[in-house]
């Protein structure tokens, strides 16, 4: 039983080692071919994955922010410190919130929809038809959608978090009493631009995560109709437990 | 017949994890014939034409085509010999997100530099070949799977290629479908003498366009020769193949 047991446990290790080192391969592919990308393929991919995610992740912040507020605002109230829910709001939503979230969501949407183009194509025989026509998949179908994505975090986060702040003085200016002069005023005193641009850095980096990941497990769909639906859940999961753990670490580089 | 050999296939084995697909076979396609590899379903058919376009490295073994030793090509060797290959795969694999002129199109953009108006002719001259004037703008999900097929042989054809391979050209179509592909394969041998791997089990599509038939039994040929010598054959694997039988390997021993 323990032989059976630590030989499961040495081929998942196993296999989860050469998952890694493939997905790598792709990443440095995928740099190495990124001249390649053809500009008109970029922005369509831009518009299909960053600009049609804005409704999604806008309703999403909106919501936290407002959350968030009723959660903090009367509190702070409570505690004589009403005036500086505006900058915890504005600061905590710049940071962590509004990236990790909008990578969330955009796994969610943008990830799982690539990898079940990407795992449709392989199984179609897509892929081999683009191989056999001299086009490197990777520089062909991955490249586009890695910039479109590293490009459009940034841009998607800058509206989030204006929407997100707007959610949190809504809550806080109807809910707790705050009136808007003080909650701007701390958003200026305590939040610096430097942290939605440092959120920013986060997103771009969730961005060619989502972006990789989704491209990798299409193009290593297993056959068939299940394969692909397999691969895009994997893709889902994978990316959004990437997301969290990378978030750690930027968050130690950038913010402490 | 000009007996000048395209594609030389010696001892070629491939094996997938501990079991043997194509079991050190020996083959020669002639240049200007169409040589048809037929056998029951999953007898690795497909298997020997993805190692002869590239898409599958085989396990041991020599295969020299047009004078070139293609095993051990990186991709950047592929893609030069691909400039005169044809392939027409199984599902049809259309560009799902190309319309049908841009399918056709697509390995003359890849290959070479060539006007607009050039490539368009070229489209469309194509595509009244295969019967399907007019239909540029379509997009593959609006087609039949006859029509597929068809789109799918035009766009092997567009770079005008010396070898073509066709995998079950005319799996999963209606009898009269059958012999208008099959027409066309042989109408395309003759019109431009290419060479022509045809991998299929449709015996009428076959003796149809087919100058010479190897048959491929548990990672064996185990006879090949001329239509009218396979039709013909004592062989009692061929001949229970051939005319639909099942073959009942206790009484026979399989060999040639």
């Amino acid at each position: 039983m323990f032989e059976d047991l630590s030989r499961s446990v040495g081929k998942r290790i196993l296999d989860f080692t050469a998952e890694s080192g493939r997905m790598t391969m792709l990443w440095l592919d995928t740099l190495k071919h990124l001249k390649e990308a053809n500009l008109k393929e970029v922005v369509r991919q831009m518009a299909l994955l960053g600009a049609d995610s804005l409704p999604i992740v806008l309703i999403t912040i909106l919501c936290t922010g407002m959350v968030f507020a009723v959660q903090t605002a009367k509190e702070f109230v409570r505690f004589g410190a009403g005036s500086n829910v505006g900058g915890i709001v504005a600061i905590a939503m710049a940071r962590e919130l509004v990236p990790v979230l909008t990578g969330v969501v955009v796994a969610g949407r943008i990830g799982a929809a690539i990898a079940a183009e990407l795992g449709t194509m392989k199984v179609t025989e897509q892929i081999d038809a683009l191989r056999v026509m001299a086009a490197n998949p990777v520089g062909f179908l991955v490249v586009p959608r890695f910039i479109a994505l590293v490009v459009m975090m940034p841009l998607l986060i800058i509206f989030a978090n204006l929407i997100g702040n707007i959610g949190g003085w809504v809550v806080s200016h109807y809910y707790a009493g705050i009136n808007t002069f003080s909650y701007q005023n701390s958003i200026k005193e305590l939040a610096e631009l430097y942290d939605v641009f440092g959120g920013m850095i986060k997103s771009s980096v969730f961005g060619g995560i989502i972006a990789i990941v989704g491209c990798y497990k299409g193009l290593n769909a297993p056959n068939g109709a299940e394969g692909v639906g397999l691969a895009t859940t994997a893709s889902v999961v994978l990316s959004i437990i990437l997301i969290f753990i990378t978030n750690y670490f930027l968050s130690i580089l950038i913010f402490v | 017949m000009n007996k000048e050999i395209m594609i030389k296939i010696r001892q070629l084995k491939i094996v997938f994890g501990d079991k043997t697909v194509i079991d050190n076979i020996d083959l020669d396609v002639y240049k200007g014939e169409t040589l048809a590899i037929i056998g029951p379903s999953g007898v690795g058919k497909s298997t020997i034409t993805k190692v002869l376009d590239g898409l599958l490295a085989p396990t041991s073994g020599s295969v020299i085509i047009d004078g070139q030793e293609i095993t051990g090509f990186d991709e950047n060797a592929w893609n030069e010999i691909r400039k005169h290959m044809g392939v027409v795969f199984q599902y049809s694999a259309l560009f799902d997100f190309l319309t049908v002129g841009g399918n056709v199109a697509f390995g003359l953009n890849q290959h070479f530099k060539l006007p607009q108006e050039e490539i368009d002719a070229k489209v469309a001259e194509l595509l009244d070949l295969v019967g399907m004037p007019g239909t540029e703008e379509l997009m593959p999900a609006e087609l039949s799977g006859g029509m597929k097929k068809r789109v799918g042989l035009a766009r092997a054809l567009a770079i005008d290629p010396s070898i073509v391979f066709y995998d079950e050209p005319t799996s999963g179509l209606d009898p009269v479908m059958t012999m208008t592909i099959s027409k066309l394969i042989r109408k395309m041998q003759q019109k431009f003498n290419v060479t022509s791997l045809l991998v299929t089990h449709d015996m009428e599509s076959c003796y149809e366009c087919a100058d010479r038939i190897a048959m491929l039994y548990k990672g064996k040929i185990v006879q090949i020769g001329t239509v009218e010598e396979i039709k013909n054959s004592s062989n009692p694997i061929v001949k229970a193949f051939i005319n639909g039988w099942e073959f009942k390997e206790e009484e026979n021993d399989g060999s040639k």
